[in-house]
């Protein structure tokens, strides 16, 4: 009953793994993986010196960041607020609304904020302007330096809801006597809060922070691809997008490949070293 | 019971504020969105159409609803959400119930052959030329075959299947049923809710998917409503496209909408099924969640 998965993974996992093979070879449709003549190095030469390239590394690095000092506590925060919120049917009404982004396409949901934004009929423009904090609606997507706020923005928005409940199931796990005690002793909300439930949810927060890091590299293919657009390109070209537009628009198999392999490397040994980090730092760690 | 301070007072206040803040920024999008998509569309163009359709009109939606294309969309997407969820969670689950029996020689081994794929992918291009080899490309079942198995999935189902005591197991062989017997008229039953939380969250996916269908084909046959919406919502000349199209057989609507206007009629009717049934299998949602992070 196991071999059928077996078999499958054989042939969807493992034989794109010898696929990678192109990466250091000048593939040839024609020739195919084995016949195609070795490049060595020359992709990955040519990739690391490509102007476009360092652009999308930069691209993919400074959204990652925002999302790490942004999204990624956004869910923790809301979590614990969450847990202080006194009656049950307003807290069962709120958590319901905030999981809905999550099951809403990023089709949809970006082209829900982009209506959000919109110069013309954009709620956002008019608050701003009612609020006398510009004069003209702004055409907010055709504003390259504003593009990694707007989908970092989003993607929080998307993921807070869902990305708490992991973080709730920790808090409700945190053992009542300690807030007790805590009280006891003359501890304030804030306070229990600050020193009774985030250490005791410590060993969660840091799980998903080694998750966050070792994909730093990733930047939702999906939601980048709907809010992109010519205006933008510059800032909004991510690795993702990069391996799918020069692997198969412009069919430079090799090239794409091996900046896929070079991420891919990357993010295991950021899996590896954050775990490694953590293990040394604070005793949690994924194996 | 202690008394609640000022302090108190004033922090439950604030936390109230901002999670009402949350609920109002989650909502909104939707209310903006639902208002144009009833406004006239000429109208909607010339913009200020905020809280409450300016000129009301159910033309976006009677047109939407008018096309072909999208009902043809709508069938690829139904087929592969339906096909594909239950062929991904029986194959699944087979194979994590073959895997959580102890007797299964090389278990560990094939447990880390299996672990090792989530940790290392091929990469866009080898699997695209692997698809290309075995005839997958332009072609329905690529959105279906490559998500058959899902190792994370496996070893969520594994460790349920393993809770079950191994004396009914044993006691159905003796009763004479075979291993696939056991599993369907065992296992299955038993272990009900943790497959159906899988189902709802391979449900969702294949709803809402539209990468697969965007790399991997380019017949517009094959288009699910994802990237047929992914395209109107990209790309303004699609949508205009889409608007001449319905102007021909409806003449009467066509002045009322525009590629605007549609656009978010569409983008509604295509979220509406998981809006509307999202209350009832939120719970089922939240479980599921919890199942693979205490599990995994």
């Amino acid at each position: 009953m196991v071999w059928p998965g077996l078999l499958f993974l054989l042939v969807f996992s493992y034989f794109p793994m010898y696929g990678i093979l192109i990466a250091f070879k000048k593939y040839d449709l024609f020739l195919g993986i084995m016949n195609s003549p070795w490049a060595g190095l020359t992709y990955f030469r040519e990739f690391v010196t490509d102007p476009n390239f360092l652009n999308v590394l930069r691209n993919t690095l400074a959204m990652n960041l925002l999302a790490l000092l942004l999204s990624f506590p956004a869910p923790i925060l809301f979590a614990l607020l969450l847990n202080e919120l006194t009656a049950g049917r307003f807290k069962r009404f709120v958590q319901t609304v905030s999981y809905v982004p999550h099951f809403v396409s990023w089709v949809i949901f970006g082209g829900l904020i982009l209506t959000v934004l919109s110069p013309t009929n954009g709620v956002l423009n008019l608050l701003l302007v009612k609020l006398h904090f510009i004069n003209e609606p702004i055409n907010f997507m055709a504003k390259p330096e504003l593009f990694w706020f707007i989908m970092v923005g989003a993607e929080m928005l998307k993921g807070i809801g869902w990305g708490a409940i992991i973080y709730i199931a920790a808090i409700a796990g945190v053992d009542p006597e300690l807030h007790e005690a805590a009280r006891i002793d003359g501890a304030g909300r804030f306070q229990r809060m600050r020193y009774v439930t985030v250490p005791s949810i410590m060993g969660t927060i840091v799980i998903m922070l080694i998750f966050a890091v070792s994909a730093i590299l990733n930047t939702g293919f999906e939601q980048i691809m709907v809010m992109q657009n010519p205006l933008n390109l510059d800032v909004s070209e991510t690795i993702d997008t990069y391996v799918y537009k020069v692997g198969l628009q412009q069919m430079r198999y090799s090239y794409s490949t091996a900046v896929g392999l070079a991420k891919s490397i990357v993010a295991l040994i950021l899996l590896f070293g954050a775990n490694y980090v953590s293990r040394k730092l604070s005793d949690n760690s994924l194996f | 019971m202690n008394i609640r301070s000022r302090g108190d007072k004033w922090f439950d206040a604030m936390n109230v504020f901002i999670m009402l803040a949350v609920v109002v920024l989650t909502i909104a999008p939707f209310w903006f969105a639902l208002v144009g998509s009833f406004n006239q569309g000429l109208d909607y163009t010339r913009g200020g159409v905020y809280f409450w359709p300016r000129t009301f009109t159910l033309s976006n939606y009677i047109t939407v609803f008018a096309d072909k294309t999208i009902y043809h969309a709508y069938f690829i997407t139904i087929m592969r959400t339906v096909a594909g969820t239950a062929l991904h969670v029986a194959f699944t689950a087979l194979v994590a119930y073959g895997m959580s029996r102890k007797a299964l020689a090389g278990r560990n081994v094939y447990m880390l052959v299996m672990l090792f794929t989530m940790f290392f992918y091929g990469g866009l291009i080898p699997n695209y030329l692997l698809y290309k080899e075995l005839g997958l490309l332009n072609h329905f079942l690529v959105l279906i075959i490559p998500t058959l198995f899902s190792v994370w999935d496996m070893i969520i189902m594994m460790s349920f299947f393993r809770s079950i005591p191994e004396q009914i197991i044993e006691s159905a062989k003796i009763d004479g049923a075979g291993e696939y017997r056991i599993f369907l008229q065992l296992i299955m039953p038993l272990t009900k809710p943790v497959l159906a939380a899988i189902a709802l969250f391979t449900g969702v996916y294949h709803w809402n998917a539209y990468t697969d269908a965007l790399m991997f084909t380019t017949k517009d046959a094959l288009e699910p409503v994802q990237l047929f919406l992914m395209r109107i919502v990209t790309d303004s000349g699609a949508a205009s496209k889409f608007g001449a199209q319905a102007a021909s057989v409806m003449p009467e609507e066509a002045k009322q909408i525009s590629p605007e206007t549609l656009k978010l009629a569409m983008m509604l009717a295509t979220t509406a099924p998981i809006l509307i049934i999202y209350p009832f299998l939120q719970k089922y949602f939240v479980k599921g969640v919890l199942i693979g992070s205490v599990k995994g």
